[in-house]
């Protein structure tokens, strides 16, 4: 796929997803926000997997702690400021990455999955089954966070069709980000790191620096993605940190394709399509959701992203055979 | 007398129980291309490595302009002015030789914290990769991607990302390894240019690039400076000849 047309599908996509309320009933506008949520999701880990070369497998731990955050902020006959709230749960969730990063970013490929999995499950039973997570069954949130400004109320997040926009506007907001961070000089030299971390030693990057940097980063954003997925949902539980949530994440970026923004998103409208699918269909869905995944690791290598581009090679390979 | 940019002393590095280098001096001089030259497991790229800073050594001091820098490691001693190749091509094979190169000399001014920057339109190290590609004999090969170029080229490439951080030491772990005659010459032709304003240290294999490019030689044999002089004066030694040029001596 040219850049043109991947623009032009890319731009149909967001026209639909804007669209969707509209036409869309109630219960699939929240699906496709809860998609929309894990795509913020699985970008914030593509950073490191597919930009950096960290395939960390502790990610929901970032997720899990802001969701955390902005539950315990949260009075129980009030809601909390959005504008306190929506800051503070990131900056908690940023901080824990980059105090743990301190410590896993010492180790490298297998040694670095399970570090980042250890702590993840450090953070998992901090939540688990303790007073501070409200006991195995977690945290309701009563009331969505506020928005008013000085008795100026911009939107809603109780209304549907506001919280809706304002997951989609924060989708598009880490995108931007993303593709800004990318494009940087610092993104370069994260892309560096992936290709060879040790020439970038010997060309004078401070490697691990860029590498912490990059740890705080994404679990800032994954952290971003856990608060609205407690605010859609309105309640959290330890599960949002548990393996098989940092397991979910990286099958999406896989998915999609390592190393691409756009195949993240597309990863996680494609997980989260399959499980409301297989689940409709039987009891033992994981079956089905196995046996896709290992489909899609054989028969498309490079995820989805990379998929346009193989079909144009396949034609366009016809086409001068004939 | 030159300057002397990067000096070496007593220095020593242990693996376990074996001595990769004993007691080692060396000194490298702007204007002046030095050789280390030496058989298999003499030592010369644990040397290499001590003084690039991928390894630290085990005693001995080593200084940059005056300064102790023994201590410093590899990324910090690059940024100070000391860059180093590597024996087996070290680049990034999926970028574009032009990528390469502006990475190489993004470090020099890295402004990570801008990030409304487009890097790959930074005029400065645009400018210096271009530069230090058109140095290494590779103008118009910007836009090949690295890993498709032919060994000879990847060599080159590799010279070149070493001048796009500006480098006043170069540190060059085996340069022609591999290349073929053409290339070789090539290569000698611009590490005459390159010692014009830099200090060299040239690990090699290759005897006669090596005579027709060292104002000085050193010999190492098991982990020791064996001998080192000028190129005349390590032809004629026979402790030199004895320990390693001793069939191309018998030739000539």
């Amino acid at each position: 796929m040219n850049s043109r047309t991947s623009t032009i599908f890319k731009l149909a996509v967001m026209a639909g997803v804007l669209a969707f309320p509209a036409f869309g009933s109630d219960f699939y506008a929240e699906m496709v926000a809860k998609v929309l949520i894990l795509a913020i999701f699985a970008m914030s880990l593509d950073l490191l997997v597919g930009f950096t070369g960290l395939v960390s497998f502790g990610h929901a731990a970032y997720f899990g702690i802001a969701a955390y955050a902005v539950a315990l902020m949260t009075p129980k006959y009030d809601p909390a400021n959005l504008w306190l709230a929506l800051p503070a749960s990131i900056l908690a969730a940023a901080a824990a990455a980059f105090v743990i990063g301190l410590f896993v970013l010492r180790t490298k490929g297998i040694y670095f999955i399970m570090v980042t999995l250890a702590f993840a499950q450090m953070a998992y039973y901090v939540f688990h089954d303790t007073p501070l997570g409200g006991g195995s069954d977690g945290i309701y949130l009563n009331f969505k966070p506020d928005a008013t400004i000085a008795g100026w109320v911009p939107f809603d997040l109780n209304e549907p069709h506001h919280l809706y926009y304002f997951v989609v506007a924060a989708m598009l907001a880490v995108y931007g980000l993303l593709k800004l961070v990318l494009r940087s000089p610092f993104g370069r030299v994260l892309v560096g790191i992936r290709s060879n971390e040790h020439r970038m030693l010997s060309l004078g990057y401070a490697t691990f620096r860029y590498k912490l940097a990059a740890f705080t980063l994404a679990g800032g954003l994954a952290g971003f993605a856990g608060f609205l997925y407690a605010v859609l949902f309105g309640f959290v539980t330890p599960e949002y940190l548990s393996w098989h949530k940092s397991g979910d994440v990286l099958l999406m970026v896989i998915l999609g394709g390592m190393g691409n923004l756009a195949g993240a998103i597309a990863g996680a409208a494609a997980l989260v399509g399959l499980q409301e699918i297989f689940t409709g269909m039987t009891k033992h869905w994981q079956l089905l959701m196995g046996l896709t995944i290992v489909a899609a690791v054989l028969f498309m290598p490079g995820g989805m992203a990379a998929t346009p581009a193989r079909i144009m090679a396949r034609i366009n390979g016809g086409k001068t055979n004939e | 007398m030159s300057e002397v940019l990067l000096a070496a002393e007593g220095m020593t590095r242990r693996f376990g129980g074996l001595l990769a280098n004993r007691d080692v001096n060396i000194q490298l001089e702007r204007g002046v291309l030095h050789a280390l030259l030496g058989p298999n497991g003499a030592g010369k790229s644990t040397c290499i490595n001590m003084l690039s800073g991928d390894l630290p050594p085990s005693e001995g001091t080593i200084r940059y302009k005056g300064e102790d820098i023994t201590a410093l490691t590899s990324y910090q001693r690059s940024k100070i002015g000391i860059g180093r190749s590597y024996q087996r091509t070290n680049i990034f094979p999926k970028f574009t030789v032009l990528e390469n190169c502006r990475l190489a000399a993004q470090s020099r001014k890295p402004r990570p914290w801008s990030l409304l920057t487009n890097a790959l339109r930074m005029p400065e190290a645009v400018e210096r990769a271009r530069a230090a590609i058109a140095e290494a004999g590779l103008s118009g090969r910007e836009d090949r991607v690295a890993g498709t170029m032919s060994h000879g080229e990847q060599r080159q490439l590799e010279i070149a990302m070493v001048l796009a951080t500006d480098a006043e030491v170069l540190l060059l772990d085996e340069p022609l390894a591999g290349m073929g005659s053409e290339e070789s010459a090539q290569m000698v032709t611009l590490l005459n240019r390159l010692k014009a304003t830099r200090a060299i240290l040239l690990v090699e294999h290759d005897m006669d690039a090596v005579f027709a490019v060292a104002d000085r030689i050193t010999v190492m044999v098991n982990g020791q400076v064996l001998e080192s002089g000028s190129p005349e004066q390590i032809r004629n030694s026979p402790d030199v000849q004895a320990a390693y040029l001793g069939h191309e001596a018998e030739h000539e």
